[in-house]
This record gives structure tokens, sequence and C-alpha cells, in this order.
């Protein structure tokens, strides 16, 4: 039964495909391996046994019947608990939505409707937060090290697909919450070209930032997960219509003659040695491959964390605010009249970070602030969007740390918001030019933790990102 | 002193649009259902649901900007308005704030003298729901409306008087009906106006501090409203006083203004661009298209009624006025060869019975019969008021009506003789007035015939007969 969690999501589905496994062997292995490993990583807030072996008893049934299955069938996976699961709790790991149950399926969530649902999984508080430790109900560890964080805001979703508590997972990411959880981890991480995932049931921290993406163990997961979820989305305005086809689609090509970006300002002060060393060696097994290492200046890249500060609490100051204690959600026993009912609803209900983002977001917007911090963050975006165009009409790539460190001991970053920011500086230029990222692991520290490396590609280039992380995948061998 | 003051007012008035479902999702917008259903997890902002824009409301509001003439922005953007209140369950509204879909149109108006009043814009927004206060003293949320399509329609300060408001409002009203727009329901609220008013001396330019009145939803409390508010502030002025910029509140049973707000309580919204939506893009082609789909406006129509059917200009304003009305009249003009009559018909007993409704259940044609007797000099105008008032409460062939009533004009000239003889001999007082040169005094004559004839003697040849009698 063990031999089922080392298959890849690929692999499974051949010997599910084949009848030589059945979807509740895999489920049934997998709660196995969550009841053993859940007390020490801590990556689910809702684990979902006897709902996930129905579900599989019927794929099963379903499968013997010869029924048209829909995508990855049967595969046990998990869900980053913001996205909205129909009749099943759905928390943001939040005080507010402790009791909430959506009434409806987020759009991936319906995508991946005969993939078996083993729980929820946890997160920072409305994604804020690069550690987990913003969970309002435990924090989770890093499974390569217990003693250190999985990352964050998608932590639960990294540290469960390293533990091997789920075949893959999904998250979010907004500034980096797919892509550093996976590099601490020492997962694949993808975050899609804005517009790919449709959000639709994705409980917003930044609307114009957030976008859904697949945790795997390796970069053929992170294609098939990647063309299951992907598409359009009359229910979202931001939803891309155009073709969607399969992202795995150029895997095992040679990326001879592909050039890659290796942009300066990534590899300045701040940088962990072993990330930059480790990187660098990564540039050159892909020279080696024939890829074009090219350097590069992105100048505009300076401004891009407090630009990405101000936009996405100023986005989250109003998306949060529907969290009033009146309809649904938490509210406080104390309280008279509406205004205090406001107050002490969002006071009790909500965790420092977020009311620390919210009070930010709400100063940014202010009459007479407005032009000096939002409008101006607005033209920093344009900027760097142009500063990404300008490289990548050269580049086909874009080759770049994850995070300027290692997983970081728990508490030890909790104090010091600002150092917490900063360890966003490599991941958040990305969404704020909306482009595909793809994080992949690349190495270990000293203390044998996790290191990954970003490639960066152009806007709906997910497919070329895929062949370039392949062909190094192949030569250095997945992390599991 | 009252006299050295002049008001200067600029309205807002939100109208709710006839589409069939809401703003941002595809439930109902139909009034009176039962609260909370017709409501959805997107119009009641639930965690994770996203607004799609219904493209009708858009197509809406670009009519109404170019039947009140303005520019239609070919890109424009929607942006969050932030506040906290329980009838909005997202904790913002959705509106525009920079680049609204209208701006820079007229509408012209006539209190005595034709002026042209400047509409600075035209945007979309979403309505918030309804709370309800229950005897218990509790309040309960009805979502409903969350959602329903509504646009905001801002005027320049270029009204003067109560008067002009009114005939502002009532033309725009018109035009939104006649434009499919809107049903302008102010009883249901859908529409509903908000007045901003402030006083100068008569001859400055500058502005004085101006109020709002909010949410007046009748014409009658409109007016009431603003000649309250202009005593108000021109009280206050004279006593030395300091207006502020503040929100009023105007009590119906009372007809006075109450402060609800001063501006510096007043909310800071933070609007932002709404990153949920893309922005709108109404390409030249489509503006062409919705302007082609404009029917007749009602100064086009009144225009026709005065050079086509003769109708003062006064009587054709009121026609015109509701569509369904003017629809009415129009259908009846085509089968009827005496408009005037028609018109004079429409706006006596027609209008009289119809009160504050705008359906007639009397057929066009029949009507347009009545008129057609009236004009022939079959019936007279007392005879067609009656079987107008008869007509309306059960539907008869007109002829018919007029002959079981035995209605018909009497112009035998053979039959009314001995009657006109008659009333001449029974009005001395009259005759001899007459005689001394009083001319007038034959009406008293006339009238005595006619009610020997039971209303029934044609008046014009009633008349001839009594004057060659008194010439005898």
């Amino acid at each position: 039964m063990s031999d089922v969690l080392k298959l890849s999501v690929y692999e499974m589905r051949q010997e599910m495909e084949q009848g030589r496994l059945s979807a509740l062997e895999a489920t049934e292995a997998y709660l196995a391996e969550i009841r053993k490993r859940e007390p020490e990583v801590g990556a689910y807030l809702l684990i979902e046994d006897e709902r996930a072996k129905k579900q599989a008893q019927s794929i099963d049934a379903r499968r013997a019947k010869g029924e048209r299955l829909g995508a990855l069938a049967g595969i046990p996976m998990a869900l980053k608990d913001n996205l909205c699961t129909k009749g099943i709790r759905t928390t943001c790991a939040s005080r507010m939505l402790e009791h909430f149950i959506p009434p409806y399926d987020a759009f991936a969530v319906e995508k991946l409707r005969d993939s078996v649902l083993l729980g929820k999984l946890n997160m920072d508080e409305f994604a804020m937060g690069s550690s987990t430790e913003n969970s309002y109900f435990h924090p989770t560890r890093n499974p390569a090290n217990p003693e250190h964080v999985p990352g964050g805001s998608s932590g639960g979703s990294a540290a469960a697909v390293a533990a091997g508590e789920a075949a893959f997972s999904l998250g979010s990411d907004t500034g980096g919450s797919i892509r550093q959880p996976a590099a601490f981890c020492g997962v694949v991480g993808m975050k899609p070209t804005y517009g790919v995932v449709s959000r639709y049931g994705l409980i917003a921290f930044a609307s114009s930032l957030d976008q859904i993406g697949p945790l795997t163990r390796d970069v053929r997961d992170s294609a098939l997960v990647l063309s299951a979820i992907a598409g359009h989305d009359r229910r979202d305005a931001t939803s891309v219509a155009r073709e969607y086809g399969d992202y795995g689609a150029k895997l095992g090509q040679s990326i001879r003659g592909m050039k890659i970006a290796v942009p300066e300002e990534f590899f300045g002060e701040g940088l962990q040695g072993e990330i930059r060393q480790s990187i660098l060696a990564a540039a050159k097994t892909m020279e080696r491959q024939g890829a074009e290492i090219v350097q590069v200046s992105m100048p505009a890249l300076k401004n891009a964390l407090p630009s990405y500060y101000v936009i996405s609490s100023a986005e989250a100051s109003s998306n949060l605010a529907r969290f009033d204690g009146i309809k649904y959600g938490f509210r406080s026993e104390n309280f008279e009249g509406i205004e205090q009912l406001y107050e002490r609803s969002r006071s009790e209900g909500f965790g420092a970070e977020v009311k620390r983002r919210i009070m930010l977001g709400s100063f940014v917007l202010s009459a007479g602030y407005y032009d000096a911090y939002y409008k101006k963050a607005l033209e920093v975006r344009t900027l760097i969007k142009r500063e990404f165009e300008r490289v990548l009409e050269q580049c086909d790539m874009i080759l770049a740390p994850v995070a300027p460190t290692t997983a970081y001991r728990l508490g030890e970053k909790t104090g010091d918001p600002l150092q917490m920011y900063l360890g966003d500086i490599y991941t958040v230029p990305v969404n704020i030019a909306g482009l595909p990222a793809l994080s992949l692991p690349c190495g270990r520290d000293a203390a044998g933790l996790p290191i990954g490396m970003q490639l960066i590609g152009r806007a709906f280039g997910e497919a070329e990102l895929y062949q370039a992380a392949y062909a190094f995948e192949q030569e250095k061998g997945a992390a599991r | 002193m009252k006299k050295e003051f002049e008001m200067v007012i600029g309205v807002e008035v939100h109208v709710e649009l006839k589409t069939k479902s809401k703003i941002f999702c595809g439930c109902s917008t139909a009034f009176g259902a039962q609260p909370n259903t017709q409501c959805c997890p997107v119009c009641m902002g639930m965690p994770g649901v996203l607004p799609v824009l219904n493209e009708k409301v858009v197509e809406c509001a670009v009519r109404a900007g170019l039947a009140t003439n303005c520019e239609i922005a070919e890109f424009s953007k929607q942006d969050r308005k932030n506040y906290f209140y329980p009838d909005l369950p997202k904790a913002y509204q959705i509106s525009q704030y920079d680049l609204p879909l209208c701006q820079h149109g007229y509408l012209d108006i006539d209190c005595g003298a034709p002026k042209r009043i400047g509409i600075t814009r035209i945007h979309i927004e979403e309505d918030a729901g309804k709370l309800v206060h229950t005897a218990g003293g509790e309040t309960l949320c009805d979502y409903n409306r969350c959602g329903v399509p509504l646009i905001e329609i801002v005027s320049e300060p270029d009204l003067r008087s109560a008067e002009e408001v009114n005939a502002f409002l009532r033309k725009l009203r018109a035009i939104l009906i006649y434009t499919g727009v809107s049903d302008c329901k102010m009883q249901e609220g859908s529409m509903r106006c908000d007045v901003n008013l402030s006083i100068r001396k008569k001859g400055e330019q500058a502005l004085g501090t101006r109020t709002e009145m909010k949410n007046l939803n009748s014409f009658q409390f409109i007016a009431k409203a603003i000649e309250y508010e202009f005593a108000r502030q021109v009280q206050a002025v004279e006593a030395g006083e300091t207006l502020t910029q503040e929100t009023r509140r105007f009590d119906q049973s009372l007809g006075k203004t109450f402060s609800m707000r001063s501006k510096e309580d007043a909310d800071d919204y933070r609007y932002f661009p709404d990153p949920d939506l893309v922005p709108i893009v109404v390409s030249r082609q489509e503006v062409s298209r919705i302007a082609a789909s404009i029917p007749e406006l009602p100064d086009a129509r009144k225009a026709r009624y005065i050079e086509r059917y003769q109708i003062a200009p006064a009587d054709a304003e009121i026609l015109v006025s509701e569509r369904e009305v003017s629809d009415y009249f129009e259908q009846a003009a085509e089968q009827c060869a005496y408009p005037k009559a028609l018109s004079a018909l429409m706006l006596g007993e027609v209008f009289r019975l119809l009160g504050a409704e705008t359906a007639i259940p009397i057929p066009p044609k029949h009507l347009a019969e009545l008129a057609g007797f009236v004009g022939q000099e079959k019936i007279s105008a007392a005879a067609a008021k009656k079987a107008v008032a008869a007509l309306w409460e059960k539907r008869e062939e007109p002829a018919a009506y007029l002959e079981r009533m035995e209605l018909w004009q009497q112009s035998d000239e053979r039959f009314l003789e001995p009657i006109a003889r008659s009333a001449v001999r029974q009005c001395e007082k009259s005759v001899a007035d007459y005689k001394r040169g009083k001319k007038q005094a034959i009406g008293a004559i006339i009238g005595k015939a006619m009610a020997e004839t039971g209303g029934r003697g044609n008046a014009a040849i009633l008349r001839r007969l009594i004057e060659r009698i008194l010439e005898e």
C-alpha cells in the first residue's frame, strides 16, 4: 500500500485507468499517511475521511461502469482553505469564518469534482503572511524540519504535498503564496498567468493579484493539474477567453536555443549565499543543456515591494469589508448599536496581520493620501509591467530565486512584520505584472532545507516554463 | 427682503433601469416580491463570488445619455464606494467615480421662457437592499433590491425655482419612460431625487453653501422641500448665521427639513477602481446602433402635434408627458378627422378619470368616434363627456350608447323653433336686457331652450333661431 504514496499524479492516473489501483485504495493510503504525519506537520484544518472514502467508492463504481470521468478522477488531493467547497466548511484560517459553509464550489473545485477531496489545508489568515503562522487555528510545520516554517500563505498546501499527505494540492498566490512555500518545502508550485484560472469561489485577498495554482511533487504533475483547472469562466470578468490546451505539450522537448534572462536585481544584497550558488549552478546546468544565459538589469523592480503592499492592502481593505458581522461569519457577543457591532466583530474576528493590512489599505485609499500612495503604486505597476515586457521580448524566460532565505524557524520573524514582508521581494513583481512563474527545487542548504528557483515566463507562456523546468528536473532528479 | 435672494439648485436623480435581471447577477428585478426571494450569493456579497456586468445595463444607460444629449465615453470604468451599512452586504457599492459612461448633456425646459439645463453626468451603479424596522424594535434586512441596476443623473446647478425643478424632472421622467430606460414609478422608488440647494444675492456669480435633501419621492414634496429650504436659508443668512454644508431630511408630515449630518461627519468613501471588473468599452458602432433605436422623444412629438393637429402648445405638452397616454392619443387621432375635439376630450374627461393612472380602458377607436360626433355637431360636448364616463365603466359601441341614452344632438329647425319661441316668452327680463343692448343676455335664453331639449339641442342653431326671433 505504501507504494501508492510514491506514485506521482501522472503514474497514479495510469494505474487507475488500467485498473491496477482503485481510488479507494489510494484514498485509504493517503488517509493513513495523514493520520501518521498530521500530529507533527499540521497541514490540515479539516480532514474529510468519511466523505473522501465515499467519494472514492463512487468514482470506482462509475469507472467500473465505463462512465466518462472528470479530470484526475480518483486522485486524492486537498485544497487551501480559501477555496470555497459546497457544503464543506471554508474558513480562510480565520475566526471570522470559523463556521462558514459555502453554498457553492469554486470554479477550480468544480473542475476537480472527480478528484478525491481529502480535506482543507492550513494557511495564513486570509492568505496574508509568508509562514502560515498567522492561522487562527494552529501553525503548520515544515516536513523537511518541523522546527521550521513551511512558508506561506499556502503553507498547508506545500507541507501536505511534501509530507505525502496529498498527491497534489491547490493554493493561491497573491505575492508569492504558492511559490515561496513550494520552495521552503521542496515541491513544485505554479502561479499561472492572471486570468488563466477563474477566481470564482476563491475568497479574495487582492483581486487584481490573486491567482490559483497547483502544488505538486514534480513538473509533469504540475502541468497535468494546471491543464485540469485552467479555462474560461463567465462568472469571473477577469477570466481570459482563449484556447486552453495541454500545458504538458512541450515536456521532453529540448531547451536548446532558449534565452534565459538573469536579472542582477534578483541577486543583490540580502540573498542567502547558498541560494545564490544553487541558482547560478542551475543556470549553468541549463546552459549545458543548450540554453543561452543573458545578464539583464531591471531597475524598476526596486519599487515592486512597496507598490505591492499598497495595492494588495488597498484591495484587501475593501474585499474584507464584507466581514462585518451582519449576515454571516463571526459576530461579537457584546455590543450596543450598529457601530459597536461592526467594530467589535471585526476587532475580535480578525487577527493582527489582517487588521494591519486593512488599516494600511484604508489609509492609502483615504482622501488626501490616494494620489501619493495608491495612484503612485498603480504608476509603478505600469513601469514594472513594461520592464518585464522589455526583458521578455528578448528572452524566453527569467531565472530568479524564490525567496532570499530558506525556511526560517517558527517564531523567528513573527515579531517583525517588515522582515516578513521583505521575504516577498522576488515573488511580488510577478503578480504585479500578472505573469506566470514556476517555483521548483534546485538544491538544499547546509541544514538540509530545500532551496527553490523561480522561472518567470511570458503571459500565457506556462507550457514553455514547464518545458524548461522539466528539462532541468530530468537532469537533477525530482526532489521526492 | 426675500426678493433679493435667488435659489441655485442642482439635482441628482436615481432611476432604476427596466432590465429583467440585476446588474451583476441573474436575479430578477421585479418589484414587490417576498423579502429575500430574489437574491443569490453574488448580490448578497458572499465570500469568493464575483460580479459580472449585465450588458443591458450599459445599453440602457447609453440610451438615457443619448436621449439627454450626452457624450458617451468610449472607455469608462467601475469603482468601489466603500462604506458600512447593513443594507450593503459587500460594504461597498459598485458605482462609477471619475470616468462615468455619459457626460456633458442637457435638457430644454419651458417655464414661460425656454431654458437649457445642463446635465453633468450619468453613471451606472447598483442599488442597496432595504431595511425594515419592526414594531418590536428589530431591524430586518431585505436584499431583494441589492444589485438592482440604477443610473444616477446629475444636473448642473442651473435651476432657479421649484417650478423649474419640476419642469426638469417631468421632462427627464417623460424621456426615460419614452426610451424604455425606466418606468420611473416614484411611489415604488424607481425614481428618487436628491436636491442640492444654495442661495445667493441676485446678480452674484459665486455659489453659496449648499445643503442636500435626499430621497424625495414625489413632485409635490420636492416643491415643498425647496420652498421650505429656501426660506430657511434666507432667514438664516438674514439673521447673520453661517450656513453649513450638510445633508437634510425632509419630513413630509411637518413640511420641514432637518439636519441629518454635516460635511465633517461625511464618510470618506475611499473610491478606487473595482479590480473584479474590466473597463467598459462602448464602440462608436454600438452607440450608433443604440441611437438608431431611440424612439421619437416628447419634444419632437409635441412639435408634431402642434403642426399636424393644430393643438395649442400647452395642451400638446400635457398630451405628450406620459408616453402611454400619448400613444393612445395618436392611435385615436389616426382614426379621427377632428383631432382638436379629440384633444379636448382627452384633456377634460379622460384625464379627470385617469387620475394618476396611464391606462385608458376605452378603445382608441371609440374615443375617436365620439370626438368625430362632436366635430360633426351630432352630439354636444356635454353628451360626449357623459358618454366617456359611461364607456369607461362598460364597453359599448358609442353610437349604440348615444342611441340608447337619446343623446344625439337635435339640429332640426322645425323641432327647435317652437322651443326657442317658448324660451323667449319665458325670459322676459333677459329679452329686455338684450334689447337694451346687453347682448350677452342671450346666453340665459339659449340655456333655457337647451334645458327644454334635455341638453340635446344644437346650441349653434338654437342661438341663430333665438337671435332671429329677437330681431322680429
